[in-house]
């Protein structure tokens, strides 16, 4: 019973790491342009995703989670019944619930790229404005400005929170059995309704811990590396 | 010729007018000290004259090149401004240098992006790399750093990394080198080594503008002294004159607040 418990257990897991590493992926640059447009001078943008980071930032993920998977079906269906003429209306009529993983990778991907694009902007923001005089007054242009003397500043700077919020990630996956996503706690959760068993359950953390556990000493090594120097 | 022009400069900050037309010329090969109280111009001027600020009002020219002209509509493009910006180098308050680089390669670095530019960059990539290295190495055996190319900034006191900055802006070869207040943020016992610095580069004939609170310093190693206050230049003439025989109100005033140093 134990190996098939882990057995199944670890197909479970296989589905949680995945989910961990397309929301890196597609959250890590999305934040990036997100953290952008949140700082840009052009105040209309900088307003709008500040709002819409408010509002990823403000309700739960578990919440994003459904308005995304059943969001575009409920629309399609309200849409039909209109029995409307109008070209857009029947557009909408055509939409559909998303397929359950693509909604995840869809929710997770926005909502975390909106906590990395605000790690971003306090590490960019943290680098003083004398860095950027000394690069002007030696005739750098600002692409070398950011990517040769910035960049690596802020970088030092955001491993900390970074670590922190990828660690949150990791256990953040779990949500998504909320639309029935067979991760790992989804399938110990079979475990218990099936067959009455509790243990699998409490099982899944130690595969939480080893996972996270790894990424600790990889961020470790990171901050390691960069601690050769300090502002 | 002067190398350095400047006419009736404005500058003001919302309503807040902090320069009030500034006028003076400097002479290539000559050391110039601004001294005046804090808030009185002498910063956002240097500001001005290396494009860190945008003047409102008047004239700059450095080597004969026009870099800022209210008169004229010419609106200056960013690559152009850059080119101007190479004709003078900057000594800050706060050292600003890079702290992920070695101090070698904080001397090197702008070198190296500017080198990028040439045309025999691709074929001659190595040389002109050795180059600059040596280059770079001359100027910080120069400021008696020698023994620190290797060192992280942070490794090096303050005024240590004060020469480094030094010999950044040196690497740079400007035509003029601005220091802005350069020991200020220095303990008293660590100026001395800054200061020694530029006087061997004024005994090198090169053309330096000081905004400085040193006193004797300015008056051992200037050719020339402006006293400002309140956006004006108030006294100017040679350093005996202004610091020893001041003629008005207001730089007697400010000067006797030095007494004790001096």
């Amino acid at each position: 019973m134990f190996w098939e418990v882990t057995l199944d257990l670890l197909k479970g897991f296989a589905t949680t790491v995945e989910i961990f590493g397309l929301t890196l992926l597609g959250a890590l640059p999305l934040g990036l342009i997100i953290c952008f447009g949140s700082m840009s001078r052009f105040a209309p943008l900088k307003w709008l995703i500040k709002t819409f980071v408010w509002i990823i930032r403000g309700t739960p993920l578990m919440l994003q989670l459904v308005v995304v998977y059943y969001g575009p079906g409920l629309l399609g269906a309200w849409a039909q019944e209109l029995n409307s003429t109008n070209a857009f209306i029947n557009w909408l009529a055509t939409w559909e619930v998303f397929d359950r993983f693509l909604a995840v990778m869809i929710a997770f991907i926005i909502n975390y790229s909106c906590y990395f694009s605000e790690i971003y902007r306090g590490g960019i923001e943290s680098v003083p404005k004398g860095q950027y005089e000394a690069c002007q007054v030696l005739g750098m242009t600002k692409t070398q400005t950011f990517f040769k003397v910035i960049l690596m500043q802020v970088v030092k700077h955001i491993v900390p929170p970074m670590s922190n919020e990828i660690i949150t990630l990791v256990k953040d996956t779990s949500l998504s059995r909320t639309i029935a996503i067979y991760e790992i706690i989804w399938n110990a959760q079979s475990f218990a309704k099936s067959d009455g068993l509790m243990w699998p359950f409490f099982y899944t953390g130690a595969f939480y811990l080893i996972f996270n556990g790894l990424l600790t000493v990889i961020f470790g090594k990171i901050e390691k590396k960069l601690d050769y120097y300090h502002n | 010729m002067a190398i350095l022009e400047v006419k009736n400069l404005n500058k003001s900050f919302g309503s807040n007018h902090v320069l009030k037309g500034i006028d003076f010329t400097l002479e290539e090969g000559r050391v110039l000290s601004v001294i005046g109280s804090s808030g009185s111009g002498k910063t956002t001027l240097l500001r001005c004259i290396t494009s860190l600020e945008t003047a409102d009002k008047g004239l700059i020219k450095v080597n004969g090149n026009v870099v800022f002209d209210s008169e004229n509509q010419h609106k200056f493009t960013k690559e152009e401004i850059r080119q101007n910006r190479l004709a003078v180098g900057l000594v800050f308050q706060s050292f600003n240098l890079f702290p992920q680089y070695t101090v070698l390669k904080n001397v090197t670095l702008a070198c190296e992006l500017q080198a990028k530019k040439r045309s025999d960059w691709r074929s001659n990539k190595k040389q002109i790399l050795e180059e600059i290295n040596a280059n770079a190495k001359d100027i910080l055996a120069k400021v008696g750093l020698s023994e620190k190319l290797d060192s992280y900034p942070c490794q090096l006191s303050g005024g240590q990394q004060q020469r480094v900055s030094i010999a950044r802006a040196l690497a740079m070869s400007p035509d003029i080198l601005f220091f802005d207040e350069p020991t200020s943020a220095l303990d008293p016992e660590l100026t001395g080594e800054i200061l020694k610095v530029i006087k061997d580069l004024a005994a090198e004939k090169m053309t330096m503008v000081i905004v400085t609170h040193e006193m004797a310093f300015a008056r051992d190693v200037s050719d020339h002294i402006i006293f400002m206050d309140g956006g004006v230049i108030v006294e100017e003439g040679n350093p005996e004159d202004v610091i020893n025989n001041p003629q008005q109100e207001r730089t007697k005033l400010f000067l006797s607040r030095f007494q004790d140093n001096n």
